[in-house]
């Protein structure tokens, strides 16, 4: 079966979807990455999304839910890097993603999850 | 009714293959006469596209239904005209200058028509008729294909201003300005936001300022694009401030009961400017010894 590949950096796992998402690829990414936060007990979860350029609503959602779900885990979700059509389409969907956290790049996303877990 | 205008004798590709040459003089006499300016076409073009027009109308006329100018037939000459017309109009003639190319050709074939028949005066008539048929059919053609270059000029101007009127400045690193000027529909509305969202991803720009100083009104339905571009470049991780908000206008979007309580909102381009500074962590400070 495909997955994608969790990477661990210290206290935070990094997520780059490279693939187009289908909703049977999103649902085990969902899976992996609550038993991979549950397992390392990571603090912040990095998903980077610069290389997808089409989402539908259920991906838009299962992104929502990772973060939710992380959460409850107690690890940040960023989401960083995400493409100007995929940001129009989700407003359109009216999917503004309330609540998750994002980032322009890499980087940047980094240093948001360093300063939201330094606050907690 | 075609069985009985090719049964009847058409007599205009006869008459315009009999006379050929003298139409052409009266025709292109008439021309340079009626047209003050007919100055800016050379006598030589003239003649030229007149000649072929006659060309073209006699094969097209030559047993063709004249009450139907959209069949096959008709389409070499329709083109040529709708060629003059394109050509008349970006030289400045009007629309009646361009039309008069056809209309002026009446008197010359009238007058052709009318030797032909002699006396007839009833075939006279019908000839004159049909001939006048085709030929305002044809003028009107003119102004029609005359009518759609304009049109598509302006289509084509509205695109630019479209593209002028939404410049995304970079005002300090990390912070874009959009300063947008006039009414707000949804085409512009939706090249706002794309030009917006590239930017930011080309810059790597943490701040996008949304100035509306420029906009005279804002609806519900232009809150709504706003709203919708600060949650799309939310979305990519960068923040927008909305600056330029008159007093009158806060005053409309809170009688419109519009909630713009999730977006950051300043008065002036100046304050947001500032907040953006500020959420950058960066500070304008006074250099010692020169304060004003």
């Amino acid at each position: 079966m495909e997955h994608i590949p969790i990477l661990r950096m210290g206290a935070f796992l990094l997520v780059t979807i490279q693939v187009d998402m289908h909703d049977q690829l999103a649902m085990t990414l969902q899976d992996d990455l609550t038993e991979r936060i549950r397992k390392t007990g990571a603090r912040g979860v990095l998903i980077d999304i610069s290389s997808v350029d089409v989402v539908d609503s259920f991906i838009g959602r299962m992104l929502a839910g990772i973060a939710t779900m992380s959460r409850l885990l107690n690890a940040e979700t960023v989401v960083v890097g995400m493409q100007p059509a995929v940001a129009i389409t989700l407003v359109e969907l009216g999917l503004p993603l309330q609540g998750i956290c994002t980032a322009l790049d890499v980087e940047r996303g980094m240093d948001k999850l360093r300063a939201a877990i330094a606050r907690a | 009714m075609p069985s009985a205008s090719s049964a009847t004798t058409n007599l205009i590709p006869s008459v315009i293959a009999k006379h050929r040459d003298a139409l052409l003089d009266d025709w292109v006499r008439e021309q340079l006469g009626a047209s003050s300016r007919s100055g800016s076409i050379k006598e030589s073009d003239l003649r030229r596209q007149c000649a072929e027009f006659l060309k073209l109308l006699r094969e097209a006329s030559d047993g063709g239904d004249p009450s139907n100018l959209d069949g096959d037939r008709w389409q070499s000459l329709k083109e040529m005209l709708g060629n003059i017309s394109r050509t008349r109009g970006a030289q400045g003639f009007t629309p009646t200058e361009t039309a008069t190319f056809v209309f002026s050709l009446k008197k010359p074939l009238f007058t052709r028509l009318l030797r032909e028949l002699g006396g007839n005066a009833e075939a006279v008539a019908e000839e004159t008729w049909k001939a006048t048929e085709i030929l305002d059919a044809l003028g009107l053609y003119t102004t029609e294909v005359f009518q759609k270059a304009r049109d598509s000029l302006i289509a084509r101007q509205q695109e630019e201003m479209l593209e002028l009127s939404t410049p995304v400045v970079k005002v300090w690193d990390g912070i874009l300005a959009l300063p947008m000027i006039g009414t707000l529909d949804s085409t512009r509305t939706q090249v706002v936001m794309e030009t917006l969202l590239q930017s930011i991803v080309e810059t790597g720009s943490q701040i996008a300022i949304i100035d509306i100083t420029g906009v005279p009104t804002v609806d519900t339905l232009i809150a709504q694009h706003l709203l919708k571009t600060v949650s799309a470049a939310k979305l990519m991780g960068a923040d927008c401030i909305i600056s330029g908000i008159r007093p009158q206008i806060a005053q409309t979007i809170v009688h419109l009961g519009i909630d713009l309580g999730s977006v950051t909102t300043r008065a002036t381009l100046a304050d947001a400017l500032k907040e953006g500074l500020r959420r950058l962590g960066t500070e304008l400070r006074a250099l010692p010894g020169r304060e004003a």
